[in-house]
């Protein structure tokens, strides 16, 4: 079966280029970096090399570049790096699980935590994030860009709030590297987050960018490793793909690759909303090139997901649960939707591997789709009786 | 069901698609059927329905920390998902929570707490297993949804009806469970193991390589670790933040002689011999539970026998109507041989059955199923 593949929010294939970065470091060039020998030196030099590369995507210094195992690891460590018990933190309801669940075990150390709501686009408002500040506010965290709806945070308010105020800010910004461009001194923020497995490197491998100064604790504990950040010998290959990976990030930005993501992304924008019943999530607010998260009145997001999967179209909705099950929309129910209408949601997020021709195939699939499940849907049969 | 059968539901139907969705619930029975429908050539996909978190209530009120309980437990799904891989089908496990909090968790509960011993698996059943994933099934694109069930379909051509019949091992028979099946769920249904035995379903998942050919059988209710109802009821009121109402009343005799206390009539079901505390020379049993005045009806073994039952919100199978009276067997609970009996319409929404013989603890809440040899009649809920 032809299989097409709009899910790059969740993970993207590895580039060629990436692929042959990465291959001498398995066999060939496999020192632990660290190590004194040849050998050692060999992926030292790699790995400093791919630090330079990260810190080049993010217009920081290459000491500043914490390798982690991925955006997860990062999103900890970044908040429990910084916060002590009885300190304030504040963060916003449509942050990753990596940052929610991070902030709830936070609470549950003795920490008090604001969440910062948003309006009907998926914005926060500076305004409250400023508000919420209090005498121990320690950290601030707001995402760059939602990964469910690809809604651009006002980051750099954001930031000059956390500097007024003498307050940690750390945005994640797993889904905005690579789609357009981030510098962490026009943002302001103190802690930055980015993922590997997101902008076509492997999965396992991530980065924290931690500014010149701040107090971060490990949470790793061993030999010292990034400068006593994290302990671990370093994943060379993985390193290396992340920074072969940022490079073509950064050449891809000069080159205006987002742009052309962003025009891929609006024609399939507009042909889905020309089937009836449909909007986008987030519609009002400024997003990432790559995103359109669009809402299908009278059907079950899951099932339109599973119809699809069955014809070759690979998309998602809301967030998974362990048992592989689909769980409303926490992002788009802080949007203001009902858990109804949380659950018929479908996210197409595009790659920069994707064609003109696999937009075709999907405009043609999802409208004849989504109508046969509409045929068969109660819910559906009630909202047309009603109009 | 054997292959042949299987092949002619699915030309009767004249199904748009010949696609089957498999429920599957990683136990032996619903994999043999995924395993052998694939086998046998047919175009399969395997579905699991989330209906609860079984993390939700572990911890409270004396539940137990490390969860246990079967149905989209896990391991469950992962035993699933072990054999649509082992076997080369696609398979997704779907979220309906929501729908099975509201149609069989709640009114679980209100059941209960109303002195009804209610049967959740039928109303799983009637409102997620044949309706809501069927739905889902068909808009995936596979007209015919198969489950493990021990059970038959065939459809009737003299009456133009499908008909629902017990299993070749009526040991294993399921059907009671089932009587709120409509010819239009019916249609969309095939149960392939009907025609076969526990045993013989085990050798053929041996046969078909399938790993978890010697798992047990779950007998107990899905959402309630363990069997204890009373521990569930407390930890999920707790959870909604409602309190048990208080249903604490008198222990009565037949005769109106109040004969104890109790501290809810939840705690109770007709038949139930132990936790009345009352010692008397003879055993005493729950006779009847009269929830408004939170009273506990209690009597000897024959204050348990009746000739009679009413039951409502009756679905009809094998016939459209009941026009007049009709000879059928009738079982009051899962484990209960069909008794003879007389069945006919009393009201609306209401039938009559008169035993030939009285019968013992028929409990209000329950289901009976009327039966004409092999074939379910249909059933209604006892009142």
């Amino acid at each position: 079966m032809r299989r097409v593949y709009f899910d790059n929010s969740a993970t993207t294939p590895i580039l060629p280029e990436v692929l042959a970065a990465m291959q001498p470091y398995f066999a060939e060039q496999f020192g632990n970096a660290s190590s004194i020998h040849h050998h050692g030196q060999e992926t030292r030099a790699a790995v400093e090399r791919a630090r330079a590369s990260v810190a080049a995507l993010l217009s920081c210094r290459a000491p500043e570049i914490v390798f982690t195992s991925g955006g997860t690891e990062a999103d900890n460590l970044a908040l429990f790096g910084t916060v002590n018990a009885g300190d304030h933190v504040v963060t916003s309801t449509i942050e990753h699980h990596a940052v929610l669940n991070s902030c709830k075990h936070l609470e549950d150390e003795g920490c008090e935590l604001t969440y910062v709501p948003v309006d009907g686009s998926g914005r926060v408002d500076p305004d409250d994030v400023r508000r919420a500040l209090r005498p121990n506010t320690r950290l601030i965290s707001v995402m760059m860009a939602n990964n469910e709806t690809g809604v651009l945070q006002p980051v750099e308010e954001i930031g000059r709030i956390a500097a007024e105020a003498d307050v940690y800010f750390h945005t994640d910004a797993v889904q905005a590297a690579g789609k357009l461009p981030i510098d962490v001194e026009k943002i302001g923020c103190d802690l930055l987050t980015i993922s590997g497995h997101k902008i076509h490197a492997p999965q396992g491998v991530g980065a924290l960018y931690v500014r010149k100064g701040t107090k971060l604790s490990p949470m790793l504990f061993g030999g010292r490793h990034e400068r006593s950040r994290r302990a671990g010998t370093e994943n060379v290959p993985g390193i290396v793909a992340l920074g072969k990976a940022a490079e073509l990030a950064k050449q891809g930005l000069c080159r205006g690759e987002d742009q052309k993501l962003a025009a891929l992304r609006d024609r399939l924008e507009s042909a889905l909303l020309r089937i009836e019943s449909t909007g986008v999530n987030g519609a009002e607010a400024p997003r990432i090139p790559n995103i359109v998260n669009v809402y299908f009145a009278g059907i079950e997001g899951e099932a339109l997901v599973i119809a699809l999967d069955l014809k070759g179209l690979a998309v998602s909705t809301g967030a998974a649960c362990s048992s592989g099950a689909i769980e409303p929309s926490h992002v788009l129910m802080a949007m203001g939707a009902s858990p109804e209408r949380a659950r018929a949601n479908l996210r197409f997020s595009l790659g920069k591997q994707n064609t003109d021709e696999e937009l075709d195939f999907a405009i043609a699939l999802v409208p004849e789709t989504a109508a046969r499940l509409r045929e068969l849907s109660p819910t559906w049969a009630k909202e047309s009786v009603r109009n | 069901m054997g292959s042949d059968q299987v092949q002619r539901h699915l030309s009767l139907n004249m199904q748009k698609t010949q696609t089957i969705a498999v429920a599957m619930s990683g136990g032996v029975d619903s994999s043999t059927v995924a395993a052998m429908l694939r086998a046998d050539g047919h175009s399969v996909i395997g579905l699991t329905m989330q209906l609860w978190n079984q993390r939700r209530l572990a911890g409270r009120e004396g539940m137990p920390e490390s969860v246990q309980g079967r149905c989209c437990s896990l391991d469950d799904v992962y035993d699933a998902r072990g054999v649509a891989q082992a076997i080369g089908i696609p398979y997704y496990v779907v979220n309906h929570e929501e729908r099975f909090e509201r149609e069989v968790v709640r009114p679980f509960v209100a059941e209960y707490l109303s002195g009804r011993t209610p049967i959740p698996c039928s109303l799983c059943n009637n409102h997620l297993k044949f309706d809501q994933l069927l739905i889902v099934a068909r808009q995936i694109g596979a007209d015919t949804l198969a489950t493990g069930h021990y059970a038959q379909v065939e459809f009737d051509d003299q009456r133009g009806r499908w008909l629902l019949k017990r299993p070749t091992d009526t040991a294993k028979d399921q059907t009671y469970f089932l009587f709120g099946l409509t010819q239009e769920q019916l249609t969309r249904t095939i149960f392939p193991l009907g025609g076969m035995t526990k045993p013989d379903v085990r050798e053929l998942a041996r046969k078909l390589g399938l790993a978890l050919a010697e798992k047990p059988d779950s007998q107990e209710i899905c959402f309630v670790p363990g069997g204890d109802y009373k521990r569930f009821l407390d930890a999920y009121l707790a959870e909604q933040g409602e309190s048990l109402p208080d249903t604490s009343g008198e222990l009565v005799t037949t005769s109106g002689e109040v004969v104890g206390e109790h501290r809810g009539i939840h705690n109770f079901t007709v038949g139930q011999r132990k936790g009345l505390g009352v010692a008397t020379g003879s055993p005493l049993y729950v006779i009847q539970i009269n929830g408004e005045k939170g009273q506990v009806v209690v009597g000897n073994n024959e204050d348990l026998y009746t000739r009679t039952l009413r039951a409502r919100r009756v679905n009809l199978i094998s016939v459209a109507d009941l026009t007049e009276p009709m000879r059928v067997g009738v079982k009051i609970r899962h484990r209960h041989e069909p008794a003879p009996a007389m069945l006919e319409k009393s009201g609306e929404d209401e039938v009559l059955v008169t035993f030939d013989e009285p019968q013992r603890a028929v409990t209000p809440g329950q289901a009976s199923v009327f039966y004409d040899g092999d074939v379910v009649v249909g059933g209604g809920w006892i009142i």
